[in-house]
């Protein structure tokens, strides 16, 4: 029997036991699965395209990019995703004591990004700051560029530099804010927010046309797992889900927006016809 | 949503960044998993959602703040007390793995490979009192002993107390591991036994720092350790079955011991070496009470396991057949220690008194014996097999 095979990223060691524990998870239930991991998700598009993989767990860019070099005749489909990555938002944080209060303030100043390809962190933020009609001088804090900003570093790092006073702002995800005052990073009280981009969806588990019927299965496998189960719950948790929902595309708009206007996603095509 | 108005929680200034999150928790407990949160921290427009999102919390704007119903998920679904705190049950499962005893276990959580996990092979009542005893008589070496204590005898009486140290750290260094290694099997269920394992354990050290310092006191080189006393102990360490090695060890070694140290105690000829057996006796006296204790609860509920001990004593006493036992030096090192001088007289009297202590030996080996269901005669005949180093 031929077995379902998905792509993944390597963007942290735990991807491994993850994937690992969905495979034997899936396996007791009869759908015989496997996976390949890449280190970018540029490759993993590249291999989803050429129909090396079945499924792809993909970040909001790579689903963007594999719907744009799908729309020539082909068809991509989201068929599930995380419950926590609906409706997330970015933020921009300034310090508390500084005198950045509104995105107007950030004219010529300097401002701390993630990842050059980190939805979250980068485009997304950038763009809702350039609608704003401010454009500041944008310091990168590239870790594992092709990872897509699924390792948190970047983020670490530009408030690192806020809090150091090398750069004037920060732009995280939300609850990224939340966790690094967990750890200590981010005392209460030590930023404002100066900026909160519109909400948007993560990840998604995408198939293209050509999927193999298995992956309806997948799909049923996946809506069916409960956070209740001891099995399972460990997965889950790895993961940072509670819940499998059926995948929706309508949250990927404001990264849409960001990667057209920013010419990204042109690039990427046209690079991609190069090779 | 439910037709009454949901509960209300006034965060006032306090931001999900610095503990609110604990109040919104305690709200959806007792507020049937629905909540209405007003705030007035600067991002808690921000944080609010994020932190609900993360939980798999469903949170929406509502008037003056946000509506937040509860997952629908239950991380406790299927867990499973670790037994009752109060006392063990007669079985641990390894899914209970490290958690203590009584609590409230999630499941999946990971197995241990505890083996010794049933209450019949290692527990006994007397465990927690023997336990805290045990604290309560913990003795500091540096001042519990007078070190410097004045010594007048002469110099082949301090060559006998050498070698009958030397033969004392090597028996307590077996008492020391024996135990240790065990002490890694037993599920930490029977907290009392784990508990009183490794305060043995600690006791073992002790006496092989006391013996060892005291062997160093007046000289430089330890003295001799013997093949067939090595043999004799290395039975004790290769037995895995833990109520064999705890019949071996702690009722006929360390229960032999008992008067071997009582000896050393009354016919020191310093009084740093009395206080030394005298504290170190102390101590086996409840190495001993726990293996009688735990075995006679054991023989009651397995009567059959009485012809395993048996069977091991006859077993060891083959296997240890070919060998010198004690060694020479150890038994002149006694009669020495006991003459006190080597005039004939002295020297007639301290051989009694060494033959008296292996009668002591015996006579002490069959009555434990006894207490553990033995008859008389059996009692006697095994005793009698017994190896020859004591220990
Ligand atoms: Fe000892
Ligand atoms: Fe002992």
């Amino acid at each position: 029997m031929t077995e379902l095979v998905l792509g993944a990223v390597a963007y942290d060691a735990k991807v491994v036991p993850i994937w690992d524990g969905f495979k034997a998870y899936f396996a007791a239930r009869g759908l015989p699965f496997d996976y390949v991991l890449y280190t970018t998700y540029e490759r993993q598009v590249e291999a989803h395209l050429r129909g090396h993989v079945d499924v792809a767990w993909n970040s909001p860019l790579a689903w963007l990019e594999t719907e744009h070099a799908a729309a020539a005749g082909r068809r991509a489909e989201a068929i599930a995703m995380r419950d926590t990555d609906r409706d997330l938002t970015s933020v921009v944080l300034a310090r508390a004591d500084g005198p950045i209060a509104t995105p107007a303030d950030l004219a010529g100043r300097r401002l701390g990004v993630g990842a050059r390809d980190s939805p979250q962190a980068t485009l997304i933020p950038l763009d809702a700051l350039a609608a704003a009609g401010v454009a500041p001088e944008v310091v990168l804090h590239d870790v594992l560029v092709g990872k897509h900003g699924d390792h948190v570093g970047g983020e670490r790092d530009a408030v690192r530099a806020l809090l150091a006073g090398t750069v004037d702002a920060a732009c995280v995800l939300d609850a990224n804010r939340l966790a690094f005052a967990r750890e200590g990073l981010l005392p209460p009280g030590a930023t404002r927010v100066v900026l909160q981009t519109e909400p948007y969806d993560h990840c998604n588990f995408t198939v293209l046309d050509d999927a193999p019927p298995a992956v309806t299965r997948l799909r049923e496998l996946l809506l069916a797992m409960s956070y209740d189960d001891p099995e399972v719950r460990p997965l889950l948790d790895l993961e940072g889900l509670t819940r499998w929902l059926p995948g929706r595309t309508s949250g990927y708009r404001a990264l849409a927006r960001a990667v057209t206007a920013s010419g990204w996603l042109a690039a990427w095509a046209a690079g991609r016809a190069a090779r | 949503m439910s037709a009454t108005a949901p509960a209300e929680l006034e965060l006032v200034d306090l931001g999900l960044d610095e503990g609110g999150h604990l109040l919104v928790e305690r709200g959806l407990r007792l507020g049937g998993g629905e909540l209405l949160v007003r705030g007035g921290a600067a991002t808690v427009a921000i944080d609010l959602p994020a932190w609900c999102r993360a939980r798999g919390h469903a949170c929406a704007p509502a008037a003056g703040g946000w509506h937040v119903r509860a997952g629908q998920i239950d991380r406790w679904r299927g867990a499973e007390r670790a037994g009752e705190v109060a006392a063990p049950s007669a079985h641990a499962p390894a899914r209970w793995g490290l958690a203590a005893r009584g609590a409230l276990v999630e499941a999946g959580a990971p197995t241990l490979d505890l083996p010794l996990a049933d209450r019949r092979t290692m527990w006994a009542d007397e465990a927690a009192r023997l336990y805290a005893q045990a604290v309560a008589a913990q003795w500091d070496p540096a001042t519990a002993i007078p070190w410097d204590a004045p010594a007048d005898h002469p110099a082949e009486g301090e060559d006998a107390v050498v070698q009958l140290m030397t033969y004392l750290i090597e028996n307590e260094t077996a008492a020391l591991l024996v135990p240790a290694r065990f002490l890694g099997r037993v599920h930490p269920h029977f907290r009392e036994v784990m508990q009183l394992l490794a305060v043995q354990i600690a006791d073992e050290a002790r006496h092989v720092e006391v013996f060892t310092r005291r062997a160093c006191l007046r000289r430089d080189a330890l003295g001799l350790s013997t093949a067939g006393g090595q043999a004799s102990l290395a039975t004790l360490f290769d037995e895995p079955d833990f109520a064999i090695a705890s019949f071996l060890l702690s009722v006929l070694g360390e229960g032999s011991f008992l008067a071997l140290l009582g000896f050393v105690r009354d016919h020191a000829p310093d009084r740093c070496t009395a206080a030394l057996a005298r504290l170190a006796a102390q101590d086996e006296a409840r190495h001993v009470a726990f293996g009688l204790a735990h075995l006679r609860r054991h023989v009651d509920e397995e009567p059959a396991l009485r012809g395993r001990l048996a069977a091991a004593i006859e077993r060891r006493h083959a296997a240890l057949a070919h060998t010198a036992g004690l060694n020479r030096e150890v038994f002149d090192a006694l009669v020495l220690l006991a003459a006190g001088g080597w005039a004939p007289a002295d020297l007639r009297r301290g051989h009694a008194a060494v033959v008296e202590l292996v009668r002591t030996m015996d006579e002490g080996r069959r009555q434990r014996l006894v207490r553990l269901g033995f008859a008389p005669d059996d009692a006697a005949r095994l005793s009698a097999l017994h190896t020859r180093n004591f220990m």
